[in-house]
């Protein structure tokens, strides 16, 4: 399938195409889910950090899941998937995944935001400048990954900064931090995506089926995830999309039908009074 | 549980931290393997394709009155004041003023459903920081500031009399950004992940087009004096007939799981409701050469028709956006067919 490469285009290196011209290495996650425990110590940290507010604690009946999904108030979220598996200690298969922001290299949020709130950092994540937005919420719906909402009491939209006060202090993001298995890894992005490559090859060898990279290639429909995973099964199961594909890349030829549109309306208007008999 | 010794030679035995394989820590022999073997029937194993039916994207968080309703009145203002400029150089003077009236109405209210669908209404000018075009909505508050002032002083000239000159000067620039304002809404909604709208890319300019001009063709019949309503007519048969083939055909060149959003709930009863509307009034309109009544039905018939389409038109983007299926489905038949963008 021919890529339709859009406005912003491939780029390895979008803090600088951002215009950052002396910048850090860009920094990202890796987070391996083959390790996760579903302790939750990434969400607390990330909401003790950030002091992002409290959101309900409900017993949503789906495993050990209290948050449900990203949003506004849910920076990180341990998705628990139970699959029936013959064979296995308790006849099921558990499945658990911390969630974030992807920090995409090409990023539908930053591309839509009509303020400038959303902007590219020096270390090639996206964050969202609460002084600046007016909570438009057009980044909701472009996000194909679910991540961003808007915090309904205060009005403006809110997401993972990758800790991007952390980072300026030298500092690893809370979650990172808290993550008692390294299931979440930080770092620059080239290692991680090494280092994810070395451990998908000692799992197929270790006869582990499943076992796949998710976001760490740069040729994808987001020209690479900055916050990447190794999942152990479908992404669709951990409630990621298949093959996302930023909106953007389609700009240009939504553009093109919107001029053709409009001059056809301009034309009719006119031929209507033009044409014909009075 | 550390197995792990510290010798002369440093750690021997340290278990493998986040270099474990899944399962390695699990005890060895006895106990698990037995249960394994205990003839556990094995059970067909449905692939979920969401996780606990959740949907995937975040759903806008728009409000459809605020929302589909500037949808509707921009395209009416939009095409209104292109319909108010041709019909004062051609001479149709009874469609003028109110064209103009209804285009300054439609901005005005316009911009009072976006700075108030704002989470911060206060920030609205934030709007005016930056000119992004990768950012229909940028674009469109760019273009809604000149038009918007251009359509007001318009009406106001109009109807006062006063500045000749400039009225002339705002209502050919009102005119000229008009067709813009009521197409560039289309970018807007197909520019995010909502498969119901992204997917429609190429039919969704048309479609707003078509309805724009459907209801600026009802304002035009319900002004029109009998000897001026000829090119309303024609442009009301023109834009039904435009809005009812673009709407089936962006529904027909969609993914059926993406396109049930148009056929089902909410969106589904509007659509419906618009394609009879809009039939209504073109059939009004072919038959109201010599009725006045027949025109300000009909008239009424195609506005109520375009308002339809919108609200219909949001309503299945919202939809969409709440089914997992719309998202994951098409996207894992582009991996299964090994047309994936990634990978």
């Amino acid at each position: 399938m021919a890529v339709d490469v859009g406005i912003q285009g491939a780029m390895q290196d979008p803090a600088a195409v951002s215009g950052w011209l002396d910048h850090p290495p860009r920094m990202g996650f890796f987070t391996d889910t083959s390790v996760c425990i579903g302790c939750k110590a990434c969400e607390v940290a990330c909401k003790e950090w950030n002091q992002v507010p409290e959101d309900g604690l409900n017993l949503t009946g789906m495993s050990f899941d209290n948050t449900s999904g990203l949003g506004a108030d849910t920076w990180r979220h341990v998705a628990f998937i139970e699959r029936p598996e013959a064979g296995s200690d308790h006849g099921f298969r558990w499945l658990m995944s911390s969630d974030v922001c992807k920090h995409c290299t090409e990023a539908a949020c930053l591309d839509v935001c009509p303020t400038g709130a959303i902007f590219r950092t020096e270390f090639g994540t996206v964050v969202v400048q609460e002084d600046v937005c007016n909570g438009c919420g057009y980044c909701v719906p472009a996000c194909p990954y679910g991540v961003l909402d808007k915090r309904e009491d205060d009005g403006r939209i809110f997401k993972c900064t990758l800790c991007y006060d952390r980072l300026g202090a030298g500092q690893e993001p809370a979650c990172a931090k808290a993550c008692p298995t390294d299931s979440i890894q930080f770092g620059p992005l080239d290692e991680l995506r090494d280092r994810a490559q070395g451990k998908l090859d000692q799992l197929v060898e270790a006869g582990v089926t499943g076992a796949r990279l998710y976001g760490q290639d740069p040729s994808d429909g987001v020209g690479g995830a900055g916050a990447f995973f190794l999942l152990l099964d479908e992404p669709e199961v951990y409630g990621l999309p298949p093959d996302p594909v930023v909106t953007t890349r389609h700009l240009g030829e939504m553009w093109r039908a919107v001029a053709v549109a409009a001059v056809g309306l301009a034309m009719a208007v006119g031929g209507a009074f033009i044409g014909g008999q009075r | 549980m550390n197995s792990s010794r510290v010798t002369q030679n440093g750690l021997v035995d340290t278990r493998p931290g986040r270099e474990a394989p899944p399962g390695s820590g699990r005890p060895t022999g006895s106990a698990s393997a037995e249960r394994s073997r205990g003839g556990r029937r094995r059970r067909p194993i449905e692939q979920p394709r969401s996780y606990y039916g959740l949907p995937v994207l975040n759903s806008p968080v728009w409000e459809s009155r605020e929302i589909a309703g500037y949808f509707f009145l921009g395209g009416m203002a939009g095409a209104s004041s292109v319909v108010a400029a041709v019909a004062q150089r051609s001479g149709r003077d009874s469609v003028v003023k109110p064209a103009k009236l209804a285009a300054a109405g439609g901005a005005m209210l316009s911009l009072v459903a976006l700075v108030t669908d704002l989470g911060r209404p206060t920030r609205a000018l934030n709007m005016l920081r930056v000119f992004k075009p990768t950012s229909p909505m940028s674009v469109g508050t760019w273009l809604l500031s000149g038009y918007a002032p251009a359509a007001i002083v318009a009406a106001a000239t109009e109807t006062t009399g006063l500045y000749p000159a400039v009225g002339m000067a705002a209502s050919a620039a009102a005119a000229a950004l008009g067709p813009a304002v009521a197409s560039y809404t289309a970018a807007l909604i197909c520019d995010t992940a909502v498969p119901a709208w992204h997917d429609g890319r190429h039919e969704m300019p048309f479609v707003f087009v078509s309805s724009a001009a459907s209801a600026a063709a009802g304002v035009g019949l319900l002004a029109a004096s009998d000897a001026d309503e000829a090119p309303l007519r024609r442009l009301a048969i023109g834009a039904a007939a435009a809005e009812l083939a673009t709407d089936r055909l962006m529904e027909r060149r969609m993914d059926p799981v993406v396109a049930k959003a148009y056929h089902e709930g909410k969106a589904g009863t509007l659509l419906r409701a618009a394609r009879v509307l809009t039939a209504l009034g073109a059939v009004g309109a072919a038959a109201g050469r010599n009725n006045r009544q027949l025109r300000i039905a009909s008239g009424a018939a195609l506005l109520a028709a375009s308002a339809c389409t919108r609200f219909g038109v949001f309503h299945a983007g919202m939809a969409s956006a709440e089914d997992p299926a719309a998202t994951v489905e098409p996207q894992r038949a582009r991996v299964s067919a090994g047309s994936a963008v990634g990978n």
